[in-house]
């Protein structure tokens, strides 16, 4: 199940079956091709199939969801094949012309076979619904990473179109970059300035929405230092192909020096800054911040709530706690970090 | 004067919007040219557009949903054209406003346009027939649905022609819903062509819950009904359950579009939570009411083409109503990723694997109705196995969905694509199909051909596997779903091939054209003579292909399951020559057609905001509603000459009652 490359090698090499030509019995005329057809797909299928996204984890959250997925597949294989060779294979046999097959017009009945049939689906519910209840309190998006290193605490705020990642304890900010420290559990607070969103970095594992006035939490960790993209997943409007970032994560003793990278460098995101980025934009390529008020999230919720404060001044979102020097020295987002 | 509506309501500038309209408008001018210029408009004013007859009704439901397939298709097909060329940084030749508005009609149009009145159209047609009765408990309410679910059908295709349709994805999220972020017509044509159809459709369901509970055949007690009837009791039970939720929720968000209240906004107070826990209240049971007729379906088709009974008739009924209970215990596993606790989560989780096990063991039972049977491999019972096979794949990823760190990691993704078209394809769709091939020699009287029906089959099931498998490979990947343009460039490849399915599929539709293009040419040879063209089981087949309009001559005695089985078993057929009897019909009404005109008119005026069109429009509908109200003579006799003579020139001569 691990390694998918090794299936999709092989698959190019299964025999083509020959064309059933010579059966009548199913009154099938494109039996042939449509078989051909399956396969060359199956085939192409398998051969494009590559390891990424929740494929190709990179964190002790996707790694678990991934895991669950791969056992219940495979736990519901047991029933599910038989089944379909069960259909197919009655099918075939009970035919019209097949002389051979038992007939037995009134037998729509069997006591025996009702209990088994109610059985097999239930115990697979039962043994599935087990794995379910415990798997959904493990990864619980809100339970806590146990690991050694203090969790870093990120806030996560989507505007029309891009994301913003606050960094409370940092005091910095950055739009469609996320850098975390590998091998450290992030803590996650979410909301939108704007319409619904949902925030998905598919290798670090569970999306959660970001949701208006309200404060959505989730811990993610990377395992490994790489780069892992993240998207919305969830509609939000014109811009929404585009809303996409990307998740760095660095060796845990790099982040400091980024950190201090970003804090001498870049504007920093006042209010002035902050009413201009929540502007709908497309496509906005990745910024840092070099300061960010702690306190941002919370007012943005709380702003989202009640946008009349943002009438005060100038159609300009006017904060409740002045920094009148910040406002001062906003300048436009610059690219690039 | 006319409110919003202005002369750039018009597509001028938008080139594939235009074209389209002026070929379908085009199109419609000359089929009611040809209309005119033959006459035909006294015979559809007083056989098909008043008519009261279940069958009729029924007919027309498919034909809508037969006609909107087509224009759901085109959005599908332009969908995955779109996806399959803007890769990497090509823009493909759908900007966004363009594309979310295709996926956005595609979804709407495809669950309430095509699906609802499917299988509402083979519910009409077949339950009063299966019951062994003469029609539905209200004929013109019966009427009024139909024309009220056309009028929404026909609001959606105007948004085509005069203004825009909504961007928000088919289940209209607020805050995106909202008019601080959906200021235009968009939403509105939404919201109004919803309101109008599900009132219909809310409608049709008391209609069809009562017939079935209220009106039937003598000795036809709960547990003689055929399955199918059983399924379009749940499915109407939940119809009736469910439908006003969505009335309720669409409403409150109109309230807030138009009266500037705040439900569901992000601001003073709104909770748009509640939208999405609203519309899913509905929007589970609705999967239900759309596969529950279609199990019916296959239950029927399993049966008689096996040439025997359907096998574990009562666990049947049992798991039908199970799922019926419990498609109301879910709904909450459409946004397991909002943040709700463990336990609500796994809760919701669990309840809908359960509803996993009455599934499967409908499964199981339409297995062991193939076995020791004698299969005619005829075209619905291709769909039919076709639905088994690629069913039970879709039931599979659905339990995975239903697990909520597994849908952490899937959700909105395109796997949940592959999944839903998986069981609404694979099981909505093919029960349609197959039921629509079962029952059209009793509709029309002539059998469908077999060699294109076949072909559609193969077309469908091959094309739906390559245009989904590889969905479900790309939501593995990571790709959302409702992209405009994709970034990833080996993606490509798996959106190429689910390109090539969209096509294979689009020669299952051509194939399924041909065949009824070719069944009415030959029909002439195609007669079908006896009632009863499969050697059925159930009363439908026991009166004449077409039934008359009274459908049974001499309501049949029912004695057992299936049985019309045991009355050619027991081969008592026209021992005593019958007696006929007076019998007393519903006269036509214009009732529905002129309501849902009016219907139309209003909905378009709150539309556009032209106020005073839409208080006209509404007394116009008020008055409609109030003259039938004090109508008399809504009745007429057929007597008992005239049904003996429709009777004896019957063909096949009267094999049953």
């Amino acid at each position: 199940m691990q390694d998918r490359r090794y299936v999709s090698s092989r698959a190019p090499y299964h025999p083509s079956p020959h064309p059933l030509s010579g059966h009548r019995r199913w009154d099938v005329p494109h039996w042939g091709i449509s078989r051909s057809l399956v396969l060359c797909a199956a085939a192409l299928l398998l051969a494009s199939c590559q390891q990424a996204g929740v494929l190709d984890p990179q964190g002790p959250i996707a790694s678990q969801e991934l895991l669950l997925l791969v056992n219940t597949t495979e736990i519901m294989l047991v029933v599910v094949v038989p089944v379909i060779l069960m259909a197919l294979g009655f099918a075939w046999w009970y035919r019209a012309g097949n002389t051979r097959a038992n007939h037995s017009p009134d037998w729509d009945y069997e006591g025996g076979v009702e209990l088994v049939i109610w059985s097999i689906p239930a115990l697979v519910v039962i043994l599935l619904g087990g794995v379910e209840w415990i798997g959904s309190h493990q990864l619980d998006p809100r339970a806590p990473i146990s690991s050694d290193a203090k969790p870093l605490q990120v806030d996560v705020v989507s505007l029309d179109w891009k994301w913003l990642f606050i960094y409370p304890d940092q005091q910095i900010a950055a739009v469609n970059q996320l850098v975390v420290p590998a091998g450290t559990p992030v803590n996650f607070n979410l909301t939108s300035a704007t319409v619904m969103n949902s925030f998905f970095v598919p290798q670090l594992g569970t999306q959660i929405y970001t949701m208006g006035g309200m404060t959505s939490r989730v811990n993610l960790m990377a395992d490994k230092p790489g780069e892992y993209p993240g998207i919305s997943a969830n509609f939000s409007g014109d811009g929404f192909a585009d809303m996409r970032f990307v998740v760095k994560a660095v060796p845990a003793g790099e982040f400091d020096g980024w950190v201090q990278k970003v804090r001498g460098s870049g504007p920093a995101l006042d209010d002035r800054a902050y009413a201009e980025l929540a502007k709908p934009s497309h496509a906005v390529p990745p910024t840092t911040y070099s300061s960010a008020d702690a306190k941002l999230f919370d007012r943005i919720i709380g702003l989202t709530t009640n946008p009349g404060e943002k009438t005060r001044a100038d159609g300009a979102w006017c904060p409740p706690t002045p920094q009148a020097d910040a406002i001062e020295t906003a300048t436009k987002p610059q690219t690039g970090g | 004067m006319l409110g919003r509506l202005s002369w750039d309501a018009i597509p001028f500038n938008e080139p594939i919007a235009l074209v389209t309209s002026i070929v379908v408008i085009l199109g419609a001018l000359a089929i009611l040219a040809i209309v005119t210029v033959m006459g035909w408009w006294p015979y559809l004013w007083k056989e098909w557009l008043t008519s009261v007859d279940h069958k009729r009704i029924g007919v027309m439901y498919v034909f809508l949903a037969l006609v909107m397939l087509l224009r759901g298709f085109a959005d599908g097909i332009m969908m995955r054209s779109q996806q399959a060329i803007a890769v990497g940084g090509a823009e493909g030749y759908l900007d966004p406003g363009h594309y979310n508005q295709i996926f956005s009609a595609h979804g709407t149009i495809m669950i309430f346009f095509v699906a609802m009145p499917f299988v509402v159209g083979l519910m009409n047609f077949a339950v009063p027939l299966q019951l062994g009765v003469r029609d539905v408990a209200f004929p013109v309410l019966n009427s009024v649905s139909f024309w009220l679910t056309a009028s929404g059908a026909l609001l959606v295709n105007l948004s085509l022609f005069i203004g825009n349709f909504a961007r928000t994805g088919w289940m209209g999220y607020p805050p995106l819903s909202e008019l601080a972020f959906s200021p235009d017509v968009g939403v509105d044509y939404y919201l109004w062509s919803l309101q109008i159809s599900g009132v219909g459709t809310l409608l049709a369901g008391i209609n069809m819950v009562t017939t079935i509970l209220k009106v039937r055949a003598p000795g036809m007690l709960y547990f003689r009904m055929p399955v199918f009837c059983w399924t379009a009791l749940a499915s109407n039970m939940l119809i009736i359950a469910a439908f006003p939720i969505l009335t309720a929720t669409f409403a409150m968000l109109l309230l807030d579009r138009h009266l500037g209240m705040h439900f569901f906004t992000n601001e003073a107070g709104g909770n748009q939570m509640m939208y999405v826990n609203l519309f899913w209240a509905w929007g589970h049971p609705e999967v239900y009411i759309l596969i529950l007729p279609a199990f019916g379906v296959f239950s029927e088709v399993f049966a008689t083409f096996s040439g025997k009974a359907l096998f574990g008739y009562r666990s049947m009924v049992l798991a039908t109503l199970a799922i019926c209970v419990l498609s109301f215990m879910v709904w909450l596993h459409h946004f397991f990723t909002m943040g709700a606790g463990a336990n609500v989560n796994a809760f919701f989780g669990l309840m809908s694997m359960v509803i996993a096990v009455p599934t499967g063991v409908k499964v199981f039972n339409w297995l062991f109705t193939m076995f020791h049977g004698r299969l005619v491999f005829t075209t619905p019972v291709l769909f039919s196995i076709g639905f088994v096979v690629t069913f039970v794949i879709g039931g599979m990823t659905g339990v995975l969905l239903a697990i909520p760190p597994v849908d952490f990691i899937l959700h909105n993704s395109v796997f949940l694509i592959a999944h839903f078209h998986n069981v609404i394809i694979g099981g909505v769709l093919f029960g349609a199909i197959a039921g629509y091939n079962y029952w059209f020699p009793k509709a029309f009287g002539f059998t469908l051909d077999e060699r294109f029906g076949k072909a559609s089959f193969w077309c469908w099931f091959v094309g739906f596997y390559l245009a989904f498998m590889p969905l479900y490979m790309l939501g593995l990947m990571g790709m959302t779903r409702r992209l405009q343009h994709i970034s990833d460039p080996s993606w490509q490849p798996l959106l190429l091939v689910a390109e090539a399915g969209a096509v294979v599929i689009f020669l299952g539709i051509l194939c399924q054209i041909a065949q009824l293009y070719v069944s009415i040419r030959t029909r002439a040879s195609r007669r079908d003579l006896t009632g009863d063209p499969y050697n059925a089981r159930t009363l439908e087949w026991a009166t004449a292909s077409p039934p008359p309009a009274y459908n049974f001559a001499i309501m049949p005695e029912v004695g057992e399951v299936d049985w019309f089985w045991e009355m050619k078993k027991k081969a008592d057929l026209d021992e005593l020559p019958p007696t006929y009897e007076t019998i007393e019909m519903p006269r036509n009404s214009p009732t529905g057609f002129v309501s849902a005109f009016f219907a139309v008119l209003t909905g378009f005026a709150l539309i556009w905001h032209i106020w005073w069109l839409a208080i006209l429009a509404l007394l116009g509908a008020a008055v409609t509603m109030m003259a039938f109200g004090w109508s008399e003579n809504r009745e007429f006799e057929i007597s008992a000459a005239e049904v003996a003579r429709i009777e004896q020139s019957r063909p096949g001569l009267g094999r049953a009652a």
